[in-house]
C-alpha cells in the first residue's frame, strides 16, 4: 500500500483502468503530452499514445460531445474539463444528450462516460477559476454526481464511474489535489456510487458535507469534542443520487443537523438534504435544520481578503457546529 | 428520339411503354457504379419517403398524430447520400428530416408509423421522443434530440472511436444551413477535420431555418465555403439532383474510407412544406415563390429523369407508385392499432436496469 496524494490517486486509477480495458481513454485540453494543467494524466500519454491520450482543441462542448459519441459506439471515454468553470459550453451536451439517452432511446442507446473537472475556490483562482457547479448538474436525473473527498475514494469512485454504464460527472476539488495523503491499495478497487460515508462517529449533532468542506468540519469536530459534544461527520461522496438511507440515518441518531457546503446556498445540495429530512423524520429533531454555505453571489471573487471572507473555514464550521450543538 | 412520353399540365402522358435506356444515361449510371436496378431502388426509396410523409400530415390534420417534420424537398439529397454508405457497417447521426437517410438505412415504414403514433413498440424511444427523432442501435443509427446540431459532436465521436477500435466504419451526418452557425457545427468540423477523421458532414441547404431566410443566416450565402476553413473539402450541389448528390457523396464516402479526411457537402434543396406542422409557411413566403419552389420538387425531377431516358416506364411508375401506398396503408393501419406504452414506462430507462 502506498501513499498517495488525491492527485495521484485519481491519475492511478485513470493508469489501471486503461491498462485493464483497451477501450478507457482520456480526452480534454493539455491532457497529452503536458500531463494536464494539475498534472492529472502525467505519464498516460507515455504509456498509452497520442490516440488514447488526446489532447483536444479549445473546445468543452467538443470535449462533452465527441466522448458522447465515442460512448455511443462503446468505448468509455473519461473526459476533462480543465477547470469546472468552463464546463457551461458543454452543458447542451451534457444535459440535453448525455443525460437523456438512454431514457430517450428506451436504453436502446447509453453513455457510459465520465467527466472529470477540478472544482473549489481558496487558490487565488477568482471568479472563472474557483466556483463550486455540482448543483447546476445535481437536478438532472441521469446524470450521476460524484465528489470524492479522500484519496481512497478518489480512486475507488473514479474506478467505479469509468466502470459505470451511465455518465458520471467527477468533481475533484484542487484544494484536495496536494493537501490530502492517505494510504491507498496498490490493485483496483471501486468504492460505490450513490453511498455516503460516516467519517466520524457522534450522537450529540450530524455534520453533513462533501468534499473539501468535509475535511474543515472533521477538523472542527475534534475541537468541538474538546467542548464535550460529539459531531458524527457524513461525507456524502455522491450528490446524485443522494444516500437518503445515510442522510436520515444520521438526523435521527443526532436529532441536529447542520449541511456544508462551498457552493452558495440558494438551491445548494443542503436545500435538498434539508428537504429529505423534513419529509423524513421532522418529528426526531430536537433543532431547526442549518446550513453554512457559500454567499449567495456570482462567484468567488479574486483579492485575498474577499476570497478568505467567501472561503469556509475549520472556525467558521467549528462555530456553527458549536451553535447547533447548544441548540 | 421519339420520347415514350408526354408533359402535359404538369403531369406524365404515357405514348408507349418503352425499355429502351438512352446511351447518355447508361455511361452515366456506369461512371457512378449504379445499375438501373440500384437506380430504381433509389427511386422507391425516394417515393416512399414523400409518400410517408404526406400521410404523416394527414394524420396530424385529421387529429391523429399531434406532429409532423418533413423531409419533402430533401429525399434526392436524403436517399442519394444513404446510398453511398454501407447498411450494417456505417454509422449514422441523422438530423430530423432525415426519414429518407432512415428508411435507407433499414428503419421499416411500420416502425416510422410506431414513432408517429407514439407507441410502446417504437424503436426509436418507446413513444417518449416526436417523431422524427430517430435512433436505431441494430442498425447504427444513434438517437437524436431537437437542440440542433448536437449530433455532428457525436458523428466525430463515433468516428474516434471506431478509429480506436481500428474499425472500417464511416460517419454520416447531417443538419439544415440554419443550425450551420451553431457552435457545435464548427467544433465538429474542426475537430474532424484536425483528426482528418471519417465523417461525411451533410447539410441539406432548404434556403430557409423555419422563416429566416439564409439571407440573414449564412453570412456569405455559401456554408460549402466554410469547409476549407476546417482542413476539409466544402462541395455544393444541386440537393434535387439525385445522381449528382449520390456522386458527390460516394467521393466523399471514399475519401473517409481511404484516410483523407471528412468531407462538408451542402446541398443545395428546397422546403416544399411548411417548417412543421405548427408553422405556416404562407405568412412568411410569397406564392410566386412557392410556386418556383415546386418546380424543383426533386421527385418530379427524379420521376422525369427516369421516365425521359428510359429507365422507367409509365405503367412501372405506376406500379411502383401503388406497392409504395400499400406499404404506406399497412404502416399506418398496424401502427394506429399497437398499444401504448403503459404511462407508468414514464419512469423507465433513467439509469440502466438491473
Amino acid at each position: 500500500m502506498a501513499v498517495l496524494s488525491f492527485l495521484e490517486a485519481v491519475r492511478e486509477a485513470l493508469r489501471q483502468e486503461m491498462r485493464r480495458d483497451p477501450d478507457v481513454w482520456v480526452v480534454g485540453e493539455d491532457v497529452g503530452r503536458k500531463g494536464g494543467v494539475f498534472g492529472a494524466t502525467l505519464g498516460l500519454y507515455e504509456e498509452f499514445g497520442e490516440q488514447r491520450v488526446q489532447d483536444s482543441p479549445l473546445t468543452e462542448s467538443a470535449i462533452v460531445g465527441v466522448g458522447i459519441g465515442a460512448a455511443l459506439y462503446g468505448t468509455r471515454p473519461v473526459c476533462e474539463i480543465q477547470f469546472a468553470d468552463f464546463i457551461f459550453p458543454a452543458m447542451n451536451q451534457i444535459i440535453s444528450e448525455a443525460a437523456k439517452m438512454r431514457y430517450r432511446s428506451n436504453s436502446d442507446w447509453s453513455v457510459p462516460m465520465v467527466i472529470r473537472a477540478p472544482y473549489g475556490g481558496g487558490v487565488h483562482g477568482g471568479l472563472y477559476h474557483s466556483q463550486s457547479v455540482e448543483h447546476y448538474f445535481t437536478s438532472t436525473p441521469g446524470l450521476k454526481v460524484v465528489v470524492p473527498s479522500t484519496p481512497y475514494d478518489a480512486k475507488g469512485l473514479l474506478t467505479a464511474a469509468i466502470r459505470d454504464p451511465d455518465p458520471v460527472l467527477f468533481f475533484e476539488h484542487k484544494g484536495l489535489y496536494r493537501a490530502i495523503k492517505e494510504e491507498v491499495p496498490d490493485e483496483p478497487y471501486t468504492e460505490p456510487i450513490g453511498k455516503a460515508a460516516v467519517r466520524r462517529n457522534g450522537s450529540d449533532i450530524a455534520v453533513i458535507s462533501y468534499g473539501k468542506t468535509l475535511h474543515f468540519c472533521l477538523e472542527a469536530a475534534e475541537e468541538l469534542a474538546r467542548e464535550g459534544y460529539e459531531a458524527l461527520v457524513l461525507d456524502l461522496r455522491t450528490l446524485l443520487p443522494l444516500d437518503r438511507e445515510a442522510i436520515v440515518e444520521a438526523a435521527r441518531r443526532t436529532g441536529k443537523v447542520l449541511i456544508v457546503h462551498e457552493a452558495n446556498k440558494t438551491h445548494g445540495i443542503g436545500a435538498e438534504v434539508a428537504a429529505i429530512i423534513a419529509e423524513e423524520c421532522l418529528f426526531d429533531l430536537d433543532a431547526p435544520i442549518r446550513r453554512l454555505c457559500g454567499p449567495d453571489v456570482p462567484a468567488m471573487p479574486y483579492a485575498a481578503p474577499m476570497e478568505k471572507f467567501y472561503m469556509l473555514s475549520p472556525e467558521k464550521c467549528l462555530a456553527a457546529m458549536r451553535e447547533l450543538a447548544q441548540f | 428520339m421519339r420520347r415514350p412520353w408526354l408533359w402535359r399540365d404538369g403531369r406524365f402522358i404515357s405514348r408507349e411503354g418503352s425499355d429502351h435506356v438512352t446511351a447518355a444515361t447508361q455511361e452515366r449510371l456506369t461512371a457512378l457504379g449504379l445499375t438501373r436496378d440500384r437506380l430504381l431502388e433509389m427511386y422507391y426509396y425516394m417515393l416512399l419517403t414523400r409518400r410517408i410523409d404526406e400521410r404523416m400530415w394527414l394524420l396530424q390534420r385529421g387529429g391523429k398524430i399531434p406532429f409532423v417534420i418533413s423531409p419533402q424537398g430533401a429525399e434526392a439529397a436524403q436517399v442519394g447520400a444513404a446510398f453511398a454508405f454501407r447498411r450494417g457497417q456505417d454509422y449514422f447521426a441523422p438530423y430530423y428530416r432525415d426519414l429518407g437517410v432512415n428508411l435507407v438505412a433499414g428503419v421499416t415504414p411500420r416502425e416510422v408509423m410506431l414513432s408517429a403514433f407514439a407507441r410502446g413498440a417504437d424503436p426509436a424511444s418507446g413513444g417518449k421522443q416526436m417523431p422524427s427523432h430517430w435512433g436505431n442501435r441494430k442498425l447504427n443509427i444513434v438517437s437524436g434530440s431537437s437542440p440542433v446540431t448536437t449530433q455532428l459532436l457525436h458523428a466525430v465521436g463515433l468516428a474516434q472511436a471506431a478509429r480506436l477500435r481500428g474499425d472500417d466504419v464511416v460517419v454520416y451526418t447531417a443538419c439544415g444551413e440554419g443550425s450551420s452557425n451553431q457552435g457545435d457545427f464548427h467544433e465538429a468540423l474542426n475537430w474532424a477535420g484536425v483528426h482528418r477523421l471519417p465523417v461525411v458532414f451533410v447539410v441539406q441547404n432548404n434556403q430557409y431555418a423555419i422563416s429566416v431566410p439564409l439571407s440573414k443566416q449564412v453570412a456569405g450565402g455559401s456554408v460549402a465555403a466554410r469547409g476549407p476553413g476546417y482542413g476539409m473539402p466544402g462541395i455544393a450541389v444541386d440537393g434535387t439532383d439525385l445522381l449528382a448528390v449520390h456522386e458527390t457523396v460516394r467521393e466523399a464516402h471514399r475519401r473517409a474510407r481511404e484516410g483523407e479526411g471528412p468531407s462538408l457537402i451542402e446541398m443545395r434543396c428546397v422546403r416544399l412544406t411548411s417548417h412543421s406542422s405548427d408553422d405556416d409557411h404562407r405568412r412568411y413566403r410569397s406564392p410566386e415563390e412557392l410556386a418556383a419552389v415546386r418546380e424543383r420538387d426533386p421527385l418530379t425531377r427524379t420521376r422525369k429523369m427516369l421516365l425521359e431516358s428510359g429507365l422507367i416506364t409509365l405503367e412501372q411508375n405506376e406500379a411502383l407508385e401503388r406497392r409504395v401506398m400499400a406499404e404506406v396503408d399497412d404502416a399506418t393501419d398496424w401502427a394506429e392499432s399497437q398499444p401504448y406504452a403503459p404511462p407508468e414506462f414514464a419512469l423507465r430507462h433513467v439509469y440502466k436496469e438491473d
